[in-house]
């Protein structure tokens, strides 16, 4: 059992703060993502839960247990590396073994735990094996084996498929997904790639400038993003955003469209580009460039001088130049207050 | 021409080296085994016959085999502590250089100084009223006093040049090493016992191999404190060949310093050899 709770945590690094007081409750057993792009806090905030950075203010707890005065090995953790940090003077069978030669563990249980987790990553036929005889993606099984050996609470990875290919990367993807649902821990992964982010959590924290704007389960993230931040920083291509004004009580004018909004001083108007079709009356939209991407088509255009993207079937052909008319899907059209840039109701 | 350009570059060095150090090592080594115009293995007989060589052998090795693990030592440690500096490590590297820029003889001399009758040291015990007057500490009724203020001038001399070779490579060694091994439950000791020190064993041969080749030759030092009271294999090879004028002999002193010398570098470096597979 290991819920892992940060309270107030900040972090500077003399005159730069990382991390502006930091609040995030993580369930047992929870797959939760930190995602943000580089410089966000997210990786400290990773190292700070590790006991590899302290924090300048705040508490984190893990399993009840206030842990942020511990060094990392009392904290019953395990870590995978962003550069995997496989010893290179250590066989494979060795650097699995290594958390568990520190705990002194017999030699039968030892060797019972690494041919276990070699398997369970498919690298039983490595284990006499040095690092520098290993590629980059045996190398990143070998990290993750030498976590799962450890049976912790808690495992934290550091963006551990981001120096992996892309294809590479794919499968291991879906098989830590495997294995971490069968291990029972509680997770924390870093990531900057939102796909990794969406396909592999209960639940995502996005981050930006050092703060956690949203914790939300990944479909929650995605379609009602809490700040206008998150709707630009995920979905591939990200959220449009059009200036509205105000034409009555919860009324707004967006490129000469009315449509039913909040109550509010101003909104900015925000829809994702899958959740727009054709139609006869719709937002006014020229074409700038069209992308045909096999499944679906991708137009970029633009809607009252401003750019506007579109997720279309891909038996739509527009032509550069050709003015289409988009309509949203009604209940998929958000809006942000322009002033605080979060989701307005 | 460019692909001999490199090769014509290096001539000049190469030419130097062969005619300045290979020539004459081939002459030495000629010299050890020829006496009176024929071949033969009479010098060393003779060196190996005279009382002085075991005692100079012995000497050497005794002193080499205290000097050099206490260096090492020495030298994990500080090279430890100056690396995990955030600030004012160049300077206290500096410092720590300091002695590497004296010369052997005049590293000798210091310690005479402290040593001698009439040294820091006995004004010190006298000062004190530990002693009454100042007494002989150089003397040859005590050679153990000679031998230690030897090793003391050789540890103070030259642990920082180990040093200065571990702490450039504990600095190649990536951090992400010592967070794993934090991580995953290692102490202060076992970090460095288990991670730090094999990682650091390319740095250690080098260290290893320049201070024990170096302790086989040792010589200013020893005639500054012992003069011939602590005979060691540098000073018995110096006294045939001047004092003896038996150049034949003192070449037989050198190869035997050579023999050693390489005997304990392959001796490091399969000790500390890393497989192929297994480097950084």
């Amino acid at each position: 059992m290991a819920v892992i709770e940060i309270k107030q945590v900040a972090k500077n690094f003399g005159a730069f703060t990382a991390l502006h007081s930091v609040d995030l409750t993580i369930a047992d057993q929870e797959f939760m993502v930190l995602l943000g792009a580089s410089g966000c806090g997210k990786t400290t905030l990773l190292r700070i839960i590790a006991g590899l950075e302290t924090p300048t203010a705040g508490e984190v707890w893990i399993g009840g247990r206030r842990v942020d005065h511990l060094p990392p090995r009392e904290r019953g953790i395990a870590m995978v590396f962003q550069n995997y940090a496989v010893f290179p003077h250590l066989t494979v069978f060795e650097n699995i073994a290594f958390g568990l030669r520190m705990k002194k563990m017999d030699q039968a249980e030892v060797t019972r735990r690494v041919t276990r987790t070699a398997e369970l990553m498919h690298i039983e036929q490595l284990l006499k094996r040095y690092s520098g005889e290993l590629s980059g993606g045996q190398r990143q099984r070998v990290a993750v084996a030498r976590a799962l050996a450890m049976e912790p609470d808690v495992i934290l990875m550091d963006e551990p498929l981001s120096n992996l290919d892309a294809l590479l990367r794919l499968e291991m993807r879906a098989e830590l997904k495997g294995v971490l649902a069968e291990s029972n821990t509680t997770t924390i992964y870093v990531t900057h790639d939102q796909v990794e982010a969406m396909s592999l959590a209960d639940r995502i924290s996005v981050m930006n400038g050092g703060r956690i704007v949203q914790a939300a389960n990944p479909v929650e993230v995605y379609r009602n993003p809490a700040a206008r931040f998150v709707g630009s920083f995920i979905g591939n291509p990200p959220m449009n955003f059009l200036t509205a004004t105000p034409v009555g009580p919860g009324k707004w004018q967006v490129a000469g469209q009315t449509y039913d909004g909040p109550h509010a001083q101003a909104a900015e108007f925000a829809v994702r580009p899958e959740d727009l079709h054709p139609a006869d009356h719709g937002l006014p939209a020229e074409v700038r460039v069209v992308e045909p991407l096999g499944p679906h088509t991708l137009v970029t255009t633009t809607v009252a001088g401003q750019p506007f993207r579109a997720v279309l079937e891909s038996t739509l052909m527009p032509r550069p130049g050709d003015v289409i008319h988009l309509a949203p899907v009604p209940d998929r059209i958000r809006w942000f207050d322009p002033a605080t840039q979060t989701a307005l109701c | 021409m460019p692909r001999l350009l490199p090769y014509l570059l290096l001539l000049p060095a190469t030419a130097f080296l062969c005619l300045f150090f290979l020539y004459p090592f081939v002459q030495v080594a000629h010299d050890s085994v020829m006496r009176g115009g024929v071949y033969t293995l009479e010098n060393f007989t003779r060196m190996a016959g005279h009382w002085k060589f075991s005692t100079a052998f012995w000497n050497t090795m005794l002193l080499a085999a205290v000097v050099v693990p206490v260096q090492l030592a020495m030298a994990l440690t500080m090279a430890s502590i100056v690396t995990k500096l955030q600030r004012g490590r160049s300077s206290i590297l500096y410092i720590f250089a300091i002695p590497l820029g004296i010369s052997d003889l005049a590293a000798g001399l210091i310690w005479l100084s402290v040593f001698e009758q009439s040294g820091f040291l006995n004004s010190l015990l006298v000062g004190l009223g530990v002693v009454d007057r100042p007494i002989l500490l150089l003397g040859y009724q005590n050679t153990w006093v000679i031998f230690i203020a030897i090793a003391l001038a050789e540890v103070w001399r030259a642990t920082a040049i180990m040093m200065v070779i571990l702490v450039a490579g504990m600095g190649l060694i990536p951090k992400e090493y010592g967070e794993a091994a934090d991580v995953f439950g290692a102490s202060r000791w076992q970090k460095f016992r288990r991670v730090t020190l094999p990682m650091l064993k390319p740095s250690l041969q080098t260290a290893l191999i320049l201070r024990v080749i170096l302790a086989f030759e040792v010589f200013a030092v020893v005639v500054a404190l012992g003069g011939t009271q602590l005979p060691v294999l540098m000073s018995e090879t110096y006294h045939w060949q001047f004092a003896m004028q038996e150049r034949g002999v003192a070449a037989a002193y050198a190869m035997v310093i050579l023999a050693v010398s390489v005997a304990f570098t392959i001796l490091i470096l399969r000790l500390l050899h890393v497989p192929k597979g297994a480097r950084v």
